[in-house]
């Protein structure tokens, strides 16, 4: 017969080596599914980065060629100069706005990398047809939309090597290391403000804002 | 015979008609028990009737909703979760909020798979069955849009908790540790970053340190418990506890390893804050410590002077909810609520405070503090920080002014 604390160590051995097993998980220790052949990725492999390019297809493509393209794939929601239908995004404009009351974040004004403007159009645009332009109408439509904002000359031809290089106006303006937390409060329990400095500097009372949230859904639109 | 076996007799002999009429003069035999209603008296629906069930009809009105003017469309949108009528907290699967850059797409599972690629040993090709093979891991863990309350950040304008509060939800979420699949792949030794994408129409994608990935993301196929609901990724979705809904790409469909980050467009156009110099803040991942009362509320409000129980959801993408302190003057004065169990890491966490309310004019508030000690701060503090232009991270301490009829408002006080 087992002792329990014979039992005991036995248990804690096989987990021990349960454990060893699983930290020192080899690649392929599983063994599922198939290893992904080069032909496969280059079919799943769309992104392009934004700093530098990286990822870029071949071809290329002009400013003209970009206008054909967006007056029949894009100026119904973005406008015929990229001034955006409705609620439609602006695709220009707003430079030097961001430090405004309202500022206006566009390509033009905010956007930091050209490639991503690429790479964007390419994954989601056209919105009704996402990722069914050819890489070439892609770069036309990019260096259509940043002639637009006065960010390459009209001659411009935008391919994987011109467009890392296009220096967008905003480029410098963000801080990529989060620096919060920004805020420190001791929480406070008693006394914590005087009772009379208690003052509602605004109100959601009486704004026409507010969709209902009983009954069916509302179709609010505030004037 | 009794006035009641009368009228029982009356509805048996004139259907259901009958049974819903009110007797012209209140009986009090009527009114206390034994009395019985019309569906103690009849027999419902049996078994299967709803073979996948669903509320009882008088709840009709607990359902997500949207804010028609806020987007050009429903495609690329949100829907907000009614939190005033939810009293736990898990969210219901269909009451869960959405987020969508381009609708959501139906993916037959049969023939979804996901590609692990880039930086690594042995790059893979994952089915679903192949995925459901791999180590098991539940969690509870709440997502939330960085934009939630980011209406508020100028000045109150939302007059509700489910337009103010209503984009973060909360369930229990089955699937692989993302860093189980990454050791199955291999991960360069140069590799830093990971590149996520969706299968939707918007190939929604962002980068995320390898750090994070290997800490403590899952890769999930199941919510609360069922398959992922289409309108949260289904057949599968990442989760990335603690961290702003975007990240948590739904409908994951790739998964790439690289030495830098990719600054995608929603990386740099959309979810980064915009600050009153100019700059702007990129890669704001966190969710900071966020505490709301649930109750009462714009759509919740008072009936008459008397004892309440002030009730909440507490949050922080940091870890644990610490401690939660409820004010009704204003913040002259806080008194700490009751933690309620379970209270886990990164998810919604319930807090309740008894109140006797005198019928006067009240200003009800909830701050929570977090095991890190992070402090929820006012949106003063948060102003005095970030400017109003920064339309994402609004974790402020929400104030409900309680008026004297027991309506409530949404305000922000200076
Ligand atoms: C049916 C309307 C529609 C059409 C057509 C359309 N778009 Fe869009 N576009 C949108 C919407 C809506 C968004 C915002 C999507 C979001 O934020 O998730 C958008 C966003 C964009 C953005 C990003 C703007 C920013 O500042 O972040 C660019 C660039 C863009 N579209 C380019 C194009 C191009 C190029 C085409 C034509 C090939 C096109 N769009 C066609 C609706 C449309």
């Amino acid at each position: 017969m087992f002792s329990s604390r014979k039992i005991g160590l036995l248990l804690a051995a096989s987990l021990a080596a349960a454990c060893a097993r699983a930290s020192a998980a080899e690649p392929g220790h599983f063994g599922y599914g198939s290893v992904a052949t080069p032909a496969q990725i280059a079919g799943w492999d769309i992104d392009a980065r934004g700093e530098d390019g990286t990822g870029l297809p071949p071809g290329k493509g002009t400013v003209d060629r970009g206008a054909d393209v967006y007056a029949e794939q894009c100026a119904a929601c973005h406008g015929t100069f990229g001034e955006g239908e409705s609620r439609f995004p602006k695709l220009v404009g707003g430079v030097g706005s961001l430090r405004d009351e309202r500022p206006e974040p566009t390509v033009g004004s905010y956007w930091p990398f050209a490639p991503t403007l690429w790479d964007y159009i390419n994954r989601a645009m056209p919105m009704p047809a996402p990722h069914t332009l050819s890489a070439d109408d892609v770069y036309a439509l990019t260096a259509y939309i940043l002639s637009l904002n006065d960010l390459v000359p009209n001659e411009f031809v935008a391919d994987r090597n011109s467009l890392p290089k296009v220096k967008m106006r905003n480029r410098d303006n963000f801080i990529w290391t989060d620096p919060r937390p920004d805020t420190a409060a001791a929480p406070c329990m008693n006394a914590c403000v005087s009772a009379a400095d208690v003052r509602i500097a605004s109100t959601a009372e009486g704004r026409d804002l507010t969709p209902r949230t009983t009954g069916p859904l509302d179709t609010m639109q505030p004037k | 015979m009794g006035r009641r076996s009368f009228l029982g007799l009356g509805a048996a002999l004139t259907g259901s008609l009958a049974l819903g009429a009110q007797p012209a003069t209140a009986d009090p035999a009527q009114e206390s028990p034994p009395a019985d209603a019309p569906w103690s008296q009849s027999i419902g629906p049996g078994v299967v009737d709803r073979p996948y069930g669903r509320p009882a009809d008088t709840e009709a009105s607990v359902i997500r909703r949207n804010v028609p003017w806020l987007t050009a469309g429903t495609e690329s949108s949100v829907s907000f979760s009614p939190l005033q009528e939810l009293q736990g907290i898990i969210t219901p699967n269909g009451l869960f909020f959405e987020r969508h850059h381009a609708g959501w797409p139906s993916i037959d599972p049969a023939q979804h798979k996901l590609m692990i690629h880039g930086l690594v040993e042995r790059p893979l090709l994952l089915t679903m069955k192949d995925i459901l093979r791999f180590p098991q891991t539940t969690r509870v863990h709440f997502i939330e849009c960085p934009a939630n309350g980011g209406m508020n950040w100028r000045a109150a304008q939302m007059n509700s908790l489910q337009f103010s509060h209503g984009m973060v939800s909360c369930a229990e979420w089955t699937g692989v540790r993302l860093s189980t699949l990454l050791e199955e792949v291999g991960i360069k030794k140069e590799a830093k970053w990971a590149m996520v994408e969706g299968a939707d129409g918007a190939h929604m994608n962002r980068s995320l340190p390898l750090d994070k990935c290997l800490d403590d993301c899952l890769v999930v196929y199941a919510q609360n418990g069922e398959a992922l609901r289409p309108e949260q990724g289904y057949p599968l979705r990442l989760v990335v506890p603690g961290w702003e809904g975007n990240v948590n790409i739904k409908w994951l469909r790739r998964i790439k390893l690289g030495e830098k980050p990719w600054h995608t467009r929603e990386e740099t156009s959309k979810y980064t804050d915009l600050m009153p110099d100019g700059t702007s803040r990129g890669f704001t991942w966190l969710m900071d410590a966020k505490s709301v009362v649930t109750f009462p509320c714009p759509e919740k409000p008072l009936d008459k002077p008397g004892l309440y129980e002030i009730r909440g959801l507490a949050w922080t993408g940091n870890g644990k909810v610490r401690r939660v302190d409820v004010s009704t003057d204003g913040g002259v004065n806080w008194q700490a609520a009751r933690l309620h169990e379970p209270i886990l890491s990164k998810a919604l966490t319930k807090f309740t405070l008894p109140w006797r309310w005198d019928g006067q004019p009240a200003l009800v508030a909830s701050r929570v503090v977090d095991e890190t000690g992070y402090v929820q701060p006012t949106i003063a503090q948060l102003r005095a920080q970030r400017g109003s232009n920064s339309i994402y991270h609004n974790n402020s301490i929400q104030t409900w002014q309680v008026k004297p009829d027991g309506s409530v408002f949404n305000v922000q006080l200076a």
